[in-house]
């Protein structure tokens, strides 16, 4: 009965097609186009006619190895030890530069190392920049996607009262957020500075004793500082989006709840939490792929470095696209973030799927 | 929306007018200079005296703002929407000229004669560029720190040594009076990594790529000479000699003003700045030399016709009118660039005999060595610019240059040698 | 008894203001810090940003930089022609997208599925990777005009609108709030007779003041903060919005504080919008009643 009232192909179509077909041309078929791209050489700028390479470009940014090297021996046979007793190797790039023995390391580099007894496995690969920028992605997501959905939910709660003058700080929650991440990476450049004011503020607080910290200049924490800006910048916007989940919750469900005498908390985990599941995925998914396409900070504050510590997959997209010209390496990899971000939304819909 | 119609009604309102204006053939020129006022007013000028002094030509210019120029004419030659008259940035040039967005000038070679080589942009035996002025880089410093230090004032003659110029920034740390003993400039990222720094290197007898053939950069970049280079600048950040690649950008405009550091590579554009800032005995020294003589960047932007312009002929003729001296002196005078010819510097106020900045002049007739003039530089610098921030954030200098000559040659072979 | 429960709750109540002010510091303080250099000489902004100076309107304070960020740059018709992209594209966005979403969330039709699929995969696709394929798309593109049919949209605002009026996101974004109201409705007015027009326009748009606002809000953020877009596909100034005209402030040694006041500028179209579309959201929990 109620299927058959509100089955109408027409009609269906007819209210979809004009978003979906603005979708399809600007999106989809500019999609499709890159993956094309990213069967070939094509280059940003060239008189050189564009061929079809299959493959090559993926293998080009995927080949990893393991390569295994044996510490260096001396005559007698002994293996020779630097002054603290650990074992001295040869170089990678014996191996991986103009080694005839060793052809399928050619042209590879050390992206990291660990020790299996007194060999070294050292992994390589050919593009070990695109590794590590995944790496970070991942890291970032991993870090982001968390602590700023939680944050904003506990944000919204807060702000979601009826106290005088909430508006006010509703507004001033959201300041963030209107102003451009481009303005707002510049002005934490300054507050991040080693002569700047966060560390002016933390060792103040810590009467002198915090030493001030190259928070951008040291890859150790480069990429927390970015991650720290961009929770902070971004944790409106998702609190704005609880807040509207928040307010579709009918106000009958806390009226009955507050006369069985229910506590804060279990008001919280049986009305306000089930109430809020649509918007729960919504600012899952949302944050997971604002996260991925984590670009802009990293162009503005540390250009990926120092040491490839903050490079991630979009910012690697546009600095091979644009930057050295190599459109085809770029698509690849945009196809390749693609099919990641895909199978990470169906584990995360498998997962968050009703039961 | 009376707004909107307001300003309808003033675009169609230039437009009728501009059409009106006779049977002038209409050039469009793309310039690098929004939001430069004083650049902007003299290039309307240019404009205005060459529409008014001819009956064949009529230039319109659109500005750029300088930081998102190279991008929007590749944006603007992909989609097929080029102007006739481009502007260009003398070491990206040969790169345009390759791919076919600009063809050659044909520019008499009376118009050129006496300028500096490096104002003139020269690919495949032809003239495809030509600039009004040139920069230059020195090494800023006090008269007073000097003498404090008890250093000697290098010459163009005799400019430091390695070891002097290392003894200079050890002194200069060893006093204590300053946060860093010298600031490269690491803060400004983009094409002046390449442009101040690949000097260094040329100086120790490396380069970017082989010029003998620019199909590689093997032996050159991670030669011997390139290995000494990395050690070296490694160094500076190491020993503690520079700020590295985290510089607030803030610093890099006033640390040398503030007193902060007592030697900084910086600019000629700066010039101005530094004696306004009230450092009146700043003193530009030139580049140490490093074995193989001083040398400093050079090339910078020049007028060329694009590719697809049908008028070659009109896009000479205003260049031709551009180079006037008085030009040259206006464009120096305004944003303390060098002029491109002796005469036109006779007319400046800085680099004039005597003037505060004419020691610029010198610099850039003795040091100046053009950036690669190769298709494949543009890739080539970006390469170099992150072996730069890496070898001074601590890699591998062996490694991280033969990464660098790996990138560039696979991309000089990606692109079937650049046409050389 | 009465008396200590009363002391309590203004206890609760400061507790409860101290927490929200404090949290208020932390999100407000760079904007305080790009407001009031605004007014300083760059040389003072940049020596003041290493203490709580920076913070303060102290030493020499003027609307200078103003005055020079003004006669810099046309600042007026950067502002006017990034809030004219962004109203058409917002008013246009929240139309198509809210249509799609309803026929997702009631309508029943072969091809459903799929179509809703395709539009949440497009959520993952960022801009930056497909913009030089968008570009040769747009160049192409035919337009019919007063001056009858040309191809290429390049300088216009078409070209910076069109291509943004509909986003994966947004349609989820309704997808997502349509699936939270009662379907009883909609069936009820099908059975009165209503067309699918009708219940779209009388039945569904006017509970959707919360999800419309939402979307208005991030939809306006996304086409107000364009850079590379409008960078590639306008080239000239007539046309430019005010993140490429940003652009124009960072020259050889850069002017800070004309910086700061661009910055200051440019950002008042958004804060007066959403305090404008704040009121919505009042409005809604009003009704709701929410307690906190």
């Amino acid at each position: 009965m109620a299927s058959k009232l509100t089955t109408s192909n027409r009609a269906g179509w007819g209210f979809a097609l004009p978003g979906f077909g603005l979708i399809t041309l600007f999106i989809v078929v500019p999609f499709f186009f890159a993956f094309f791209l990213s069967l070939t050489n094509q280059r940003l700028i060239s008189p050189n006619p564009t061929e079809f390479v299959g493959l090559d470009n993926y293998s080009n940014l995927l080949s990893i190895r393991v390569l295994s090297i044996e510490p260096v021996v001396n005559d007698a046979g002994d293996i020779v030890r630097d002054a603290d007793g650990n074992p001295e190797y040869p170089r990678v790039r014996d191996f991986t530069r103009n080694n005839p023995d060793y052809p399928q390391y050619d042209g590879m580099r050390e992206w990291f190392r660990w020790h299996s007894g007194e060999t070294a496995k050292v992994v390589v690969a050919t593009d070990v920049v695109f590794w590590k920028s995944l790496r970070n992605t991942l890291m970032f997501v991993l870090v982001v996607a968390p602590v700023q959905g939680t944050l904003a939910l506990g944000l919204a709660l807060l702000i979601n009262q009826r106290l005088r003058g909430i508006n006010i700080y509703r507004a001033i929650y959201f300041m963030p957020v209107v102003v451009s991440i481009v303005v707002v990476s510049l002005l934490w450049r300054f507050l991040y500075a080693e002569e700047g004011l966060l560390n002016n503020i933390l060792g103040a607080l810590s009467f002198g004793m915090f030493e001030g910290r190259d928070w951008l200049g040291d890859p150790d924490t480069a990429l927390g500082a970015i991650e720290a800006m961009s929770i902070w910048q971004a944790v409106g916007f998702h609190m704005v989006i609880w807040l509207s989940g928040l307010q579709t919750i009918s106000p009958t469900l806390y009226e009955a709840s507050s006369i069985e005498g229910a506590s804060k908390w279990q008001t919280f985990r049986y009305v306000t939490w089930p109430g809020l599941r649509n918007t729960a995925i919504l600012v899952l998914i949302v944050i997971t792929m604002q996260a991925f396409a984590l670009f802009a900070q990293v162009d503005i504050m540390t250009s990926g470095g120092p040491l490839d510590s903050t490079t991630t997959v979009v910012h690697q997209t546009v600095v091979r696209g644009y930057g050295k010209q190599d459109i085809s390496g770029a698509s690849t990899i945009s196809v390749i973030l693609f099919l990641l971000v895909l199978s990470i939304s169906l584990i995360q819909r498998y997962l968050t799927r009703e039961k | 929306m009376t707004n909107t119609k307001t300003l309808a009604g003033a675009l169609l309102l230039t437009t009728s007018f501009g059409s009106m204006a006779m049977a002038q053939t209409e050039l469009t020129m793309w310039y690098h200079g929004g939001g430069n006022e004083v650049e902007s007013a003299i290039i309307t000028q240019i404009v205005d005296d060459f529409n008014a002094g001819q009956a064949d030509w009529m230039v319109t210019v659109e500005s750029f703002p300088q930081g998102s120029y190279n991008d929007s004419v590749v944006a603007g030659a992909l989609a097929g929407n080029l102007p006739c008259i481009l502007d260009v940035d003398g070491p990206v040039m040969p790169n345009w000229a390759w791919a076919g967005y600009m063809q050659p000038l044909p520019i008499s070679d009376a118009a050129i004669e006496g300028h500096l080589e490096s104002t003139i942009g020269r690919w495949g035996g032809e003239v495809y560029s030509v600039g009004l002025w040139e920069a230059a880089v020195a090494l800023y410093a006090r008269q007073s720190t000097l003498d404090e230090l008890g250093l000697r004032t290098p010459t163009l003659d005799s400019p430091w040594t390695l070891e002097e110029f290392m003894g200079a920034l050890e002194a200069a740390k060893a006093s204590g009076k300053y946060e860093y003993a010298f600031d490269p400039g690491m803060a400004w990222t983009g094409e002046w990594y390449p442009y101040a720094f690949s000097p260094f290197l040329q100086s120790f007898g490396g380069d970017i790529v082989d010029r003998s053939t620019y199909q590689t950069a093997d032996g050159v970049l991670n030669g011997d000479a390139g290995l000494a280079f990395g050690a070296w600048w490694q160094s500076l950040f190491t020993e503690g000699y520079a700020p590295g690649t985290s510089q607030d950008p803030a610093d890099r405009d006033t640390g040398f003003i503030d007193g902060k550091y007592a030697f900084s590579w910086n600019g000629n554009w700066a010039g101005v700045a530094t004696l306004d800032g009230g450092v009146e005995d700043v003193v530009f020294l030139p580049a140490p030399d490093f074995g193989n003589g001083s040398v400093i960047g050079a090339g910078s932007w020049q007028f060329g016709a694009s590719g697809t312009c049908a008028h070659p002929e009109g896009v000479a003729a205003f260049v031709e009118h551009a180079l006037q001296d008085k030009y040259l002196a206006a464009f120096s005078d305004g944003i303390g660039l060098i002029p491109s010819t002796t005469e036109g510097a006779a007319l400046t106020a800085n680099y004039n005999a005597g003037g505060a900045l004419e020691p610029f002049f010198g610099l850039s007739e003795a040091q100046a060595l053009v950036r690669p003039v190769s298709p494949g530089y543009v890739v080539a610098a970006k390469v170099f610019e992150k072996a730069l921030a890496d070898i001074a954030n601590g890699a591998d200098v062996a490694d991280t240059l033969d990464a660098a000559v790996d990138e560039i040659d696979a991309d000089i072979e990606r692109n079937g040698g650049y046409g050389h | 008894m009465a008396a200590v429960n009363a002391d309590n709750h203004g206890l609760r109540l400061v507790t409860r203001y101290v927490v929200l002010t404090l949290i208020a510091i932390i999100f407000i303080f760079p904007l305080i810090f790009m407001m009031v250099s605004s007014l300083k000489p760059d040389l003072q902004l940049l020596r003041d940003t290493s203490s709580v100076r920076a913070f303060l309107p102290v030493g020499d304070i003027s609307l200078n930089n103003y005055t020079a960020a003004f006669s810099r740059a046309p600042v007026g018709l950067f502002v006017f022609n990034s809030v004219l992209v962004t109203g058409a594209t917002v008013v246009l966005s929240l139309f198509l997208c809210s249509m799609a979403a309803f026929s997702f969330v009631f309508l029943n039709w072969q091809g459903r599925d799929l179509l809703l699929s395709v539009i949440i995969a497009t959520l993952i696709v960022p801009f930056e990777t497909i913009a030089i394929p968008l570009l040769l798309l747009v160049s192409k593109l035919p337009w019919i005009g007063f001056d009858g049919l040309s191809f290429g949209w390049l300088n216009s605002y078409r070209v910076q609108i069109i291509p943004w009026i509909a986003d994966g996101l947004t349609v989820f974004l309704f997808v997502q709030f349509f699936k939270d109201l009662p379907r009883e409705l909609i069936e009820a007015s099908r059975v009165e007779g209503a067309t699918w027009w009708q219940i779209y326009r009388r039945v569904v748009m006017p509970l959707s003041g919360p999800v419309l606002a939402t979307a208005a809000i991030l939809k306006f953020l996304v086409m107000y903060n364009q850079y590379l877009w409008p960078l590639i596909v306008v080239q000239e100034e007539t046309y430019r919005p005010v993140l490429v005209g940003l652009q124009y402030f960072f020259q050889l040694n850069t002017a800070w504080g004309e910086i700061m006041a661009y910055l200051t500028v440019i950002t008042l179209p958004v804060l007066a919008f959403y305090l404008v579309l704040q009121r919505a959201f009042i409005a809604s929990i009003a009704s709701t009643g929410v307690k906190g």
